[in-house]
């Protein structure tokens, strides 16, 4: 079994050709590693984890899912490998929890076909893995931002994937919610579930990351461990403003308080 | 396997729901059963059982106008709420309905299209007005694609607000030199819908497509949920979203071209019963777009039975399901639109 599970080779990639968002990305991804991309606004975090999914084809060079392009993946056989939780998601009839979170169960389900019993089952230990089994019976509208986010991480997981792409999994939560997110993605890690997700937030990057993936608009990436990319030049080069790190040795969520 | 099992165990909501099966199902017989014997002959009441043994007419007048007519009209509830609760997924938005996209004008034009200038024989009026209803969905579909703004569920919409202006300007110039006398009253009541002129034959040649159709929309009925989501999340859900849409939107669209061209134009059926159906057994489509299907054959059957009996000349169809559906979507209004779900 390869060690690489997804591997972005020569990969370009642009909205338009006078604005190329990738030139040459070359990345692999790990088995059982958590890793987090980080980059400013519209540098193409969210375009790279399409490209993953397969919602994206690159202009030139492939994406590989175990050594395999992805277009050799059917529909299904990739639901079946690559999940992905969007940033937000539009709802617009109110679900059970369970029934959304069975949604996941799609790709192992015949075209006409419905979930079933092991479905059901499936559906319910996703839930326990994502820290939420109490809501199956709650409604998804009515959920607060950081459980809406939990749902969908649940549904994610039933479609029981080689691979978890979040986008932004963090951008809309208080700190509370915030802490119970990393927690949760701690938890499946140390399950040795393979993670890649974007965030804005370098705090989360270091808390939970066994790798940070620096998209700086080079066109390509910045590969490490979060300890050697997460300093105070790193960030200060890429937000392009001066950044002051602070490390905080503490099992609790860190705040920084700065007033302007 | 304790875990697994007490996982298994907490389902609330199944058996509470089981009774609303029956009551439907009861419901719908009863209301068929009931609608052989109820009209008027000549007066407004019931057949007796003994009428129906012994007298040829009223023999001929159940057998040949009333159950054909009765199919017709509980197929027509079925297929407008099952098109309805497709097209409200598809776009994800509970206030569309399966005349959208230019199906209903297309209809309209091809019907009064072949009532001036084709001599007006009913197959013709029947056949042109399907062909132009799903030509509405092909123009639409076509004119999306060419459409440069916005995602692909708002170009279709554009483009549907483009079509049925297109074919309801073709239409007002075709009545416009339609006979006032003749063909003018035709085209009008056509555009108002009704069953009167229903037979077994004009029954039996929309069957097909309208089985066709029902038939792909209750198989892809659990998987309409994922066509309701975006497009991005549905793909990485292991479908192909564009194709699935385009799939149930052929579907829903043959089923709804075949029956309107025999009923004419008949709304509000589409858009107020998928709602019910929501507030009745929750959002998944496994069990609303059933629960549909038999709430719209059974509001086919009632408007169909006030058509025919609240007055000594018919009310046409297309009237009484409009205000029907209209007091019930103020009703659902007031009562909160939009996320109506739980039961």
């Amino acid at each position: 079994m390869s060690v690489n599970l997804l591997s972005f080779d020569h990969v370009a990639f642009g909205y338009s050709q006078a604005r190329p968002i990738f030139s040459d990305l070359n990345y692999q991804l790990r088995r059982g590693t958590l890793s987090v991309i980080l980059g400013p606004n519209g540098i193409g975090k969210t375009t790279l984890l399409y490209m993953a999914l397969g919602w994206l084809q690159p202009s030139a060079g492939q994406v590989l899912l175990e050594n395999r392009p992805l277009q050799v993946y059917s529909r299904a056989e990739l639901g079946r490998r690559v999940s992905l939780v969007p940033q937000t998601e539009r709802q617009p009839y109110s679900y059970t929890v369970l029934e959304y979170v069975l949604f996941g169960r799609a790709p192992h389900l015949a075209l006409f076909g419905a979930p079933g019993e092991n479905d059901e089952l499936a559906a319910r230990q996703a839930l326990a893995r994502a820290g939420i089994p109490e809501l199956a019976g709650a409604y998804v509208d009515q959920l607060s931002g950081g459980e809406g986010q939990l749902v969908l991480i649940a549904r994610a997981l039933a479609q029981e994937p080689r691979v978890l792409l979040l986008d932004e999994p963090s951008a809309h939560l208080d700190l509370g919610n915030k802490f119970r997110l990393m927690q949760t993605l701690s938890d499946l890690r140390r399950d040795g579930t393979t993670i890649l997700m974007t965030t804005h937030d370098p705090e989360i990057a270091l808390a939970v990351s066994d790798e940070t993936v620096l998209v700086d608009g080079s066109g390509s990436v910045t590969v490490g461990t979060p300890t050697d990319l997460l300093t105070a030049d790193k960030l200060s080069q890429l937000y392009h403003l001066p950044v002051g790190a602070l490390e905080i040795r503490s099992s609790h969520p860190g705040v920084t308080l700065r007033r302007f | 396997m304790n875990e697994d099992a007490s996982l298994l165990k907490a389902r609330p909501d199944r058996a509470r729901k089981k009774w609303v099966w029956a009551v439907l199902v009861a419901a719908l017989v009863l209301l068929l059963a009931l609608s052989v014997f109820l009209g008027r002959y000549p007066q407004v009441g019931f057949l007796r059982l003994s009428q129906l043994r012994e007298n040829l007419l009223a023999q001929l007048l159940v057998v040949n106008v009333r159950l054909p007519r009765l199919l017709t009209a509980l197929l027509l509830g079925m297929v407008l709420a099952a098109s309805g609760t497709v097209f409200q997924m598809i776009f994800a938005n509970p206030l569309v309905e399966p005349g959208f996209l230019g199906v209903s004008q297309g209809a309209a034009f091809g019907a009064a299209l072949a009532i001036v200038f084709f001599s007006a024989s009913a197959a013709l009026v029947q056949g042109m007005a399907a062909l132009f209803a799903f030509a509405g969905l092909g123009f639409s579909y076509l004119l999306a694609r060419r459409i440069r703004v916005g995602s692909w569920l708002l170009r279709l919409v554009l483009a549907g607000i483009a079509v049925s202006a297109l074919f309801s300007a073709g239409l007002g110039i075709v009545k416009y030199l339609a006979d006032p006398l003749r063909q003018l009253p035709e085209i009008t009541f056509w555009m108002l819908g009704g069953l009167a002129s229903i037979t077994w034959t004009k029954f039996l040649a929309v069957l097909p497509a309208c089985f066709l159709g029902l038939t792909v929309i209750f198989a892809f009925r659990w998987r309409l949920n994922l066509l309701a989501l975006d497009e991005t999340t549905a793909f990485s859900l292991g479908a192909a979203p564009r194709r699935e849409r385009l799939v149930m939107m052929i579907a829903a669209v043959l089923a709804t071209s075949a029956i309107i061209s025999v009923a004419g134009m008949v709304g509000w059926i589409g858009l107020i019963i998928p709602h019910i159906a929501r507030r009745l057994v929750g959002s998944d489509t496994r069990r609303n777009l059933p629960a549909a299907i038999l709430l719209g054959g059974a509001f086919g059957v009632i408007c169909d039975d006030l058509a025919r009996m609240l007055m000594a000349g018919e009310i046409p169809l297309g009237i009484l399901t409009s205000l029907l559906g209209a007091a019930i979507f103020i009703l659902l209004m007031a009562r909160g639109l939009g996320k109506e779900v739980r039961s």
